[in-house]
């Protein structure tokens, strides 16, 4: 007999099996539905949250290279790197001019004002003050308009480029373009609108932003800021030269003796996400673990029930091997059978896993991938098989004439 | 040339400290042909002996050839085929699949010898036809009377036209009167030309065969031809 007809056979033998014991078969399945879809709903929501992050961390850029006073990620002691200078305007305006591998370079910087338009106040707007690369570096996208140029920049002119919900909610059924909104009492007209970017990380909207020319904010609102420097490189090939280029030319500007420290960090994406992945990897092993934990739990009862389901059959599978059933045959029937109720309670946990993670997904970002079924049913059936083997062994080696003999 | 040939063989069972010789030193051969009846008292030896020529067991020692096949070295799934091809089963419990249909029983030989299931079906129906249950093919075994599950059960030794039908007390659980058409049903077959042999305790179920061999403790006590044939059944109906 092939392996294809003892697979076969074992099928047909198993369902009827099942169907002889529809309450018991029903009771052991729960343990694997329930492993099932804590193991589903754990790996929907870590998938869900690993696109959400890449979503929004695309926002920053993978080409670009931030000059900050802080790292984002440093083993430093914080008191070391609060003493750092900050970084100015001048020195922004200075790696401008040098830099070669950097195809633009922006000078930006953040404060949170209210912003007006006639009767209605957005009472938290992120002013962004930037330089007319901003648009570039910043991958931004205008709906209508142009973004701030290089004559109002230098000419510190009061204009500004406002984020989408901004306009939504301004100018519900008119252009902005031409229109003064105010922040805090200083007239800003719109030149440009940006097209809706959503949120960062699943918390601060990107569209409730505007942008401002730097040295207008340097007028209006802070004399002399402190900025940081967004730095879009020329070549994604030469990140790494890139990165040693802006090093150089910063240590000159701030005339850092050879040998000593850099006073400044040099942010990037790259860093952002290794970060974010060593917690989200952390997160997941712990979380699967946890929950694979119940699966194993349902694993145990399938192993109970299959010994329990060979030791009632044990004149069967006598009878069967006097009729010519040889070991494998009858390893490769219990096998089937503890795949097959494993399997079905796979099945079973993605019926109710997936309107969960539609549930879970109004208050969390989750994503039921295809991966994740068929890992989830591939670990069902793998389950099955590990938890049946040892019974379905013990049957396959028993001898026929004690197994003919049992009551 | 012998269907079966056993030379001295013996098979001992160790229970705790003690041996137990179940059977000591057998010699036997058996004809292509013969309807031979193996009959002893409980605890004789006739079990193991039957378990040895239904090759469900290997003997401790001695040898046994089955049709020029040496049995008594082989393994475990070794055995399996030959018992699948050689050796049709006859139980005193009829021994069916509760959940499945006369049909699927009378099949199942049949599947662990990888025939084709439509050819599988056909030769199932057949079987089934030729001990009368052609219209109970659909029947579960408990839809079905005691003599009409040692049918299904006949023809399921039959099925893969094995060497031997090697029967059990097979009216062990059937009343007299359907005992008696078990063992007519016996006789026909054993004048087709079926090796059949039965292993009883009862004396009128072996006085159908037409060679009786007593085993008492653990040896072969006689072994005679036994002259006459149906000369059990006489005796059988007059006793009724």
């Amino acid at each position: 007999m092939n392996i294809f007809t003892e697979i076969k056979e074992g099928v047909l033998i198993s369902f009827d099996a099942l169907r002889a014991n529809k309450l018991r078969a029903a009771l052991t399945t729960l343990g694997i539905i329930i492993g099932i879809v804590t193991v589903t709903l754990m790996g929907t929501a870590i998938e869900g949250l690993n696109q959400a992050f890449l979503k929004s961390i695309s926002a920053i850029g993978a080409d670009v290279l931030f000059v900050q006073k802080h790292p984002w990620f440093s083993e430093e002691p914080w008191w070391k790197v609060r003493n750092r200078r900050d970084i100015m305007m001048s020195e922004g305006k200075a790696l401008m001019r040098q830099l070669t591998l950097a195809s633009a370079v922006a000078l930006e910087t953040y404060t949170r004002k209210p912003v007006r338009y006639e009767g209605v106040t957005a009472p938290a707007v992120t002013v962004v003050a930037t330089t007319e690369q901003g648009a570039v570096v910043g991958g931004l996208n205008l709906t209508s308009g142009r973004f701030l140029s290089e004559a109002e920049v230098s000419g510190a002119r009061p204009v500004c480029v406002i984020g989408a919900d901004l306009a939504d909610g301004f100018f519900p059924f008119e252009t902005p373009l031409g229109k003064r909104v105010r922040i805090e009492n200083i007239g800003y007209e719109i030149v440009g609108v940006l097209e809706k970017r959503g949120k960062f990380l699943s918390g601060e909207s990107l569209d409730n932003q505007i942008f401002i020319p730097i040295s207008r904010f340097a007028t209006d609102f802070m004399y002399r800021p402190y900025v940081h420097i967004k730095i879009k490189v020329r070549d994604m090939a030469q990140m790494d030269e890139a990165r040693e280029e802006l090093r150089g030319v910063m240590r000159k500007v701030r005339r850092i003796a050879p040998g000593a420290p850099d006073d400044f960090a040099i942010n990037e994406q790259a860093a952002f996400i290794r970060m974010f992945n060593r917690v989200a990897g952390t997160i997941a092993s712990v979380g699967l673990f946890i929950t694979g934990l119940s699966l194993f739990v349902g694993g145990i009862g399938i192993m109970n029930i299959m010994f329990v389901s060979v030791a009632e059959r044990t004149r069967e599978i006598g009878l069967r091997k006097a009729l010519g059933a040889k070991r494998r045959t009858i390893l490769i029937q219990f096998l089937i059978e503890a795949a097959a109720i494993c399997l079905l309670g796979g099945l079973m946990g993605l019926g109710i896993a997936w309107p969960v993670s539609k549930v879970m997904t109004q208050f969390f970002p989750t994503t039921l991938s295809w991966t994740i079924v068929s890992i989830a049913l591939g670990v069902s059936i793998v389950t099955g098989i590990v938890a049946g083997f040892f019974p379905a062994w013990r049957a396959a080696r028993m001898n026929p004439v004690d197994a003919l003999r049992n009551e | 040339m012998s269907l079966i040939r056993i030379k001295n063989i013996s098979r001992i069972y160790q229970m705790g400290a003690e041996t137990i010789y179940a059977l000591r030193d057998v010699s036997l051969e058996i004809k292509r042909g013969e309807y031979v009846a193996i009959m002893g008292p409980s605890g004789s030896g006739k079990s193991t002996l039957m378990n040895l020529l239904g090759c469900l067991d290997t003997p401790s020692s001695g040898e046994f050839w089955l049709n020029e096949n040496l049995v008594s070295d082989m393994d475990d799934n070794d055995l399996a085929e030959i018992r699948n091809k050689e050796i049709g089963f006859v139980f005193q419990s009829f021994n069916l699949l509760a959940r499945a249909s006369a049909l699927r029983n009378v099949e199942l030989p049949m599947v662990y010898a990888g025939v084709p299931s439509d050819e599988r079906r056909e030769l199932a129906l057949q079987a089934l036809a030729a001990v009368g249950l052609a219209d109970r093919v659909h029947h579960n075994p408990n839809e079905l009377s005691g003599g009409q599950r040692q049918r299904v059960a006949i023809a399921r030794a039959l099925v893969n036209q094995p060497s031997i039908l090697l029967a059990d007390e097979p009216t062990g659980n059937l009343d007299s009167k359907t005992g008696v058409e078990i063992m007519a049903l016996f006789n026909e077959l054993a004048n087709k030309g079926n090796t059949i042999i039965t292993v009883t305790h009862e004396e009128t179920v072996a006085r159908h065969a037409r060679r009786m061999v007593r085993i008492l403790d653990g040896l072969i006590a006689s072994d005679e031809v036994l002259h006459g044939n149906g000369a059990g059944d006489v005796k059988l109906t007059q006793a009724l």
